[in-house]
């Protein structure tokens, strides 16, 4: 039986594989999420046999879980509207968390409650949670379980789990909250912010050490309280790491916490010798840190300058005024697409804030069928998680061969027409080529400012999240179009009809 | 022979080097979608929660059903949300 199990658990890792390879390519991602769905069932499935075999089990207690998360699960993935994906990505990123976290507990708390009931009083008062697995080896019926015989080795790897999965639940909770507005999206500095970090990161190890290495089993009250300090610890910690992140450094946080994600998963695995667990959370680890490593290369900047650096706002600051800038309305926009051959829209978060994508898949059809090319050039930093901006426009229909890019595109602006900026600011500022003050020199950007004529919609010349002044709006070549993305796009709608 | 723990490690470490290689070309397109999907995929701890759920003692029991209850919410949610994403990513006409 052990070993059908153990087979069923192999298929389910072969299908996470070949279901992750085939998610690489837009013909074969949608059967490539079945085929893992499948997996994950089976994995269940041999779990479920796993338990069974192991005496009086609470079926109950598996059951409510199983169907309170399922519906809750299905809930918000069938509900949740395109422009929230972002946030839901987060949240259930940070439910993989907190699982990783309590399996981590549960696993302690069942190791001190059953030996407490076998072993006399006596003994339990001088051994310790991981010397009792060399000493009663014939005493612990549930040991093929997993617990309650923790080694060393399961010891550190289940301090490891509070660690990383604490910290992808509050993390992903406080991403979670920046990006659905609860929180202010800026970055939040506290005095000493990295000490802080260092010290909760040693309390979490430490307290957690001394409980499963130190403390005798007898004395729970003081278990059960070193074990709450050491996940609190890691919650807090999971909230110091994340609130300095800005909001346009989104995407490489959310990349990075679904890296955490897989390796608490990983670390689940170590602690039940389950190699299911450990080969799924490290593919799921590496998927996380890819994007993670794209997402920093398109801002060119290194993990750490994301996580840890403060933007300095010295030399072309935030404060200076903006001069010269002309703005326009959307009939100006109107006529110049309309006589254009070549036109490239570039998006940005402004076009999910204001749910335009629509609208500007309506724009693009018009301009078609005036003969005018259009195509759109997406910067992998762009929205607020890797691939934001696919996403959002292949709901409004936007064929995929029709987004590009930035490596595909960038040397096309300087032959279009018309480059339409939708609510980007950062990824189109061209003193990010030029500026060596600038926070944001060295990002590779969408030279709009290279095409005939620019329009950049946006609401105001508020700065974007590096807080300084975006030199494209004062070119010459550049007029603003004010307004809310969907309003404005919908008003150049209009007017082309008129034409 | 080998200790579990050391398997363990080399399991690790070999699946890390699979996942950066099956995933090097990844189109810019499909980076929601496989982020969703992996993260659906992290939930794999539910074979974990479910071990715990099972315990026969209450705390632990309950312990685990939360967590359950998280990694079901993980599962489920992702899995449902990649499909409707990928379901919209369509092909010129």
């Amino acid at each position: 039986m052990q070993t059908s199990i153990h087979l069923m658990y192999m298929a389910a890792s072969v299908l996470f594989i070949i279901g992750i390879k085939r998610l690489s390519a837009v013909r074969t991602a949608r059967s490539a999420n079945a085929i893992s769905a499948l997996g994950m069932l089976l994995a269940m499935l041999a779990a479920m046999l796993d338990i069974a075999q192991h005496g009086e089990i609470g079926w109950i207690w598996v059951g409510i879980g199983v169907v309170v998360g399922s519906a809750i699960g299905a809930y918000l993935a069938l509900t949740v509207r395109m422009e929230g994906m972002p946030e839901l990505v987060g949240f259930f990123n940070g439910m993989g968390g907190l699982a990783s976290s309590l399996v981590a507990v549960s696993m302690s708390v069942f190791a001190w409650l059953a030996w407490g009931e076998v072993l006399s009083a006596q003994t339990l008062a001088h051994v310790t949670t991981v010397e009792v697995a060399s000493l009663a080896p014939a005493a612990a019926g549930t040991a093929s379980v997993g617990a309650p015989r923790l080694t060393p080795d399961n010891a550190v790897t289940i301090i490891l789990s509070i660690l990383v999965g604490g910290v992808t639940l509050t993390g992903s909770l406080v991403a979670w909250a920046k990006l659905k507005g609860v929180m202010r999206g800026g970055q939040i500095f506290l005095p000493g912010h990295q000490a802080l970090n260092l010290l909760l990161l040693i309390i979490v190890l430490c307290a957690g050490a001394v409980a499963l290495f130190v403390v005798p089993i007898g004395s729970i009250t003081l278990l059960y309280q070193l074990l709450a300090v050491a996940v609190l610890a890691s919650f807090i910690l999971g909230v110091t790491f994340a609130i300095p992140v800005g909001g346009a450094d989104m995407p490489v946080v959310i990349s990075l916490l679904n890296s955490f994600s897989g390796i608490a998963a990983a670390m689940t695995g170590f602690v039940l010798y389950n190699n299911l667990l450990i080969i799924s959370g490290s593919l799921v680890g590496a998927a996380g840190m890819i994007l993670t490593v794209i997402m920093c290369r398109g801002m060119n900047r290194s993990l750490t300058n994301v996580l840890f650096a403060r933007f300095s706002l010295t030399g072309t600051g935030e404060k200076e005024e903006y001069v010269n800038v002309k703005s326009g309305e959307p009939v100006d926009a109107a006529i110049a697409m309309a006589n254009a051959n070549s036109v490239i829209i570039v998006p940005g978060y402004g076009l999910a804030a204001a749910q335009a994508q629509h609208a500007v898949r309506e724009l693009q059809g018009m301009l078609e069928e005036r003969g005018v090319t259009v195509r759109y050039a997406i910067h992998e930093v762009a929205g607020r998680m890797p691939g934001h901006m696919n996403v959002l426009l292949a709901e409004a229909n936007v064929p995929y061969e029709k987004l590009f890019k930035r490596e595909d595109i960038e040397a096309d602006f300087k032959n279009s027409d018309v480059a339409l900026v939708i609510g980007a600011n950062d990824v189109v500022n061209p003193a990010a080529l030029s500026d060596e003050q600038c926070p944001l020199y060295g990002m590779p950007i969408l030279p709009a400012h290279e095409a005939q004529q620019a329009f950049v919609i946006k609401r105001s010349l508020a700065a974007g999240f590096a807080g300084m002044k975006n030199t494209l709006f004062e070119s010459d070549k550049t007029l603003m179009v004010f307004g809310s993305a969907k309003e404005v796009v919908n008003n150049i709608a209009e007017e082309l009809k008129e034409l | 022979m080998l200790s579990p723990l050391l398997v363990a490690l080399y399991v690790f470490l070999l699946a890390i080097f699979i996942g950066r290689e099956l995933l090097t070309k990844v189109p810019h397109t499909l980076h929601t979608p496989l982020m969703s999907g992996a993260n659906a995929i992290s939930g794999i701890t539910i074979v974990g929660a479910l071990t715990c759920a099972s315990f026969g003692s209450r705390v632990a029991a309950v312990i685990g059903m939360l967590a359950v209850t998280a990694a079901m919410i993980n599962v489920v949610g992702g899995y449902l949300v990649t499909d409707r994403m990928l379901k919209k990513f369509r092909r010129q006409e």
